[in-house]
């Protein structure tokens, strides 16, 4: 049961994804990285079995790559999402790859971020905000509730701390440490949120 | 003179790119869809095909292997006992795989599959060697053997291995199963007994062990699995890998294991012997749960 959400904010785009990889009961590993970078300002985070999510992204990294070398530019992240969709369309009918996924990039031609919202069955939506999987639901309402258009840095880092910490009172296998990662105009930035050690900070701070 | 051979296929029907597609796509279904030459089954219904041919080799299942990272290399520990259903087919099965001298892998789930495809992956790595003069890394091998699971997802292999190593970057440690997960990690265990295992390498695991406690971890990790799983007993055996390849550390019998961590006392109990009880943090915790 993966954790995924993202959205969009004035110039970059959020993206979070946790970083348990689970087998039926068993936590395989905690420091996964569900999020790829597909290029230098593109971040595709995906749920799903491992093989599918593995396999499917390295497809499309790879050929987004050979797309750039080929033609000396990079593809639009609404190209991309374009792309994507596509491959997941015609794989749908022939054993599908189950990856449900969030596409987030940066455009330096109209100095916009962006986020497209994509599941197995190949449906491609333009999003403000998304996200997949239990752990995204409850983040849904949160979205509808907080999110508003031209967000800074300050707000989206409430924003996740308010998905994170909902995830953290409702979800029966709530994950504990998540990757943030953000796209603006300098390419992709991570950071671990880990909420153990905030939680050890805070208790610090208040002890102060 | 030789025969000029003429070019008719002008004169052919037009073909549409479709059929053509279709054709090759009917010939892949019966040709073969691997490098490795290897073939499917020529049914026509292969779902049917294979729910019906389940019944006749019934996989290997019940083992607990672990394998984990320290600051002298990687330990592999694993069990020995094969079981078909509730029968126990054997109890000296090899579950370590010698790739090469670097390389190790680990076998749970089906012991056809997993000896089939290790040495597939033998092949592949020494392929490798000669064509590049130096050793394959362990992220590419556990990589080959994730690309060969899955192409062949979704057709019943049935494998969970981890592959361990040394390379250039130093100690390597993955997991790799018949889903096509390929996991990079410090600490893992596979197969039934793979709870019990953790529970034990969890609590011991330490990244300054020396070897002998290293080793002396893994062994005690897989005891108490043989001891609480039943499809998983037989000998432990126990390899180290460092930087000159990997070397066997023992191979002990659970049943003779058991009696050192736990010895007969002949005072509390003079017939010999405690029976499967076991020793005295057992009999303690027993007790605990019966009052």
């Amino acid at each position: 049961m993966d954790v995924i959400f993202g959205f969009v904010g004035d110039k970059f785009a959020v993206v979070v994804s946790d970083t348990m990889a689970v087998q039926q009961i068993i936590i395989n590993k905690d420091d996964e990285d569900k999020t790829l970078e597909l290029d230098s300002h593109k971040l595709m985070a995906m749920s799903g079995p491992k093989g599918d999510c593995v396999y499917f992204g390295e497809y499309i990294q790879a050929n987004m790559k050979l797309y750039e070398l080929r033609n000396g530019m990079k593809l639009s992240t609404h190209a991309a999402s374009s792309y994507t969709r596509n491959q997941l369309a015609e794989s749908l009918r022939k054993g599908p790859y189950q990856v449900n996924l969030l596409l987030a990039g940066y455009d330096a031609d109209v100095d916009e971020a962006s986020l497209y919202f994509m599941d197995y069955l190949a449906s491609c939506q333009k999003v403000n905000s998304g996200g997949h999987g239990y752990g995204g639901m409850f983040c849904l309402s949160l979205f509808d509730k907080h999110w508003k258009p031209r967000m800074t840095r300050e707000e989206a880092g409430d924003l996740v701390d308010k998905c994170i910490a909902e995830v953290r009172t409702r979800l029966v296998t709530a994950p504990t440490k998540y990757h943030v990662k953000i796209v603006d105009k300098d390419g992709t930035h991570t950071t671990l949120y880990d909420c153990v050690e905030k939680a050890a900070q805070k208790a610090r701070d208040e002890g102060k | 003179m030789a025969a000029l051979k003429l070019d008719y296929s002008v004169l052919d029907a037009p073909q549409r790119a479709t059929d053509r597609i279709e054709a090759d796509c009917a010939r892949e279904i019966h040709g073969d869809v691997h490098a490795q030459n290897f073939k499917l089954p020529m049914v026509e219904n292969y779902d049917e095909f294979q729910r019906e041919v389940v019944d006749y080799v019934k996989p290997n299942h019940g083992t607990t292997t672990l394998g984990f990272i320290f600051e002298h290399g990687v330990v592999i520990a694993v069990d020995s006992r094969a079981s078909q259903g509730p029968y126990i087919s054997s109890q000296t099965v090899k579950k370590v795989i010698e790739i090469n001298p670097y390389l190790l892998g680990t076998m749970a789930g089906g012991a056809a599959d997993c000896q089939f495809w290790q040495r597939n992956l033998g092949i592949q790595c020494r392929l490798h060697e000669l064509e590049n003069g130096k050793r394959i890394s362990v992220a590419g091998a556990s990589k080959l053997l994730a690309n060969t699971l899955y192409g062949y997802r979704g057709q019943g292999l049935s494998m969970g291995t981890m592959v361990a190593g040394w390379d250039l970057k130093g100690p390597g440690l993955y997991y790799v199963d018949s889903d096509g997960t390929r996991l990079k990690g410090q600490r893992f265990s596979v197969g039934s007994g793979s709870l019990f295992a953790y529970g034990v390498l969890d609590q011991g695991y330490r990244w300054d062990l020396s070897v002998e406690e290293a080793c002396e971890l893994g062994r005690r990790a897989i005891y108490h699995a043989t001891f609480r799983d039943a499809f998983s007993g037989g000998t432990i055996s126990v390899y180290h890998v460092n930087e000159n390849g990997w070397t066997k550390v023992s191979g002990t019998d659970v049943g003779e294991l058991h009696f050192e961590y736990y010895p007969a006392d002949p005072v509390e109990n003079p017939e010999g012997g405690k029976g499967a009880g076991g020793g005295k943090d057992k009999d303690a915790a027993g007790d605990a749960m019966e009052s």
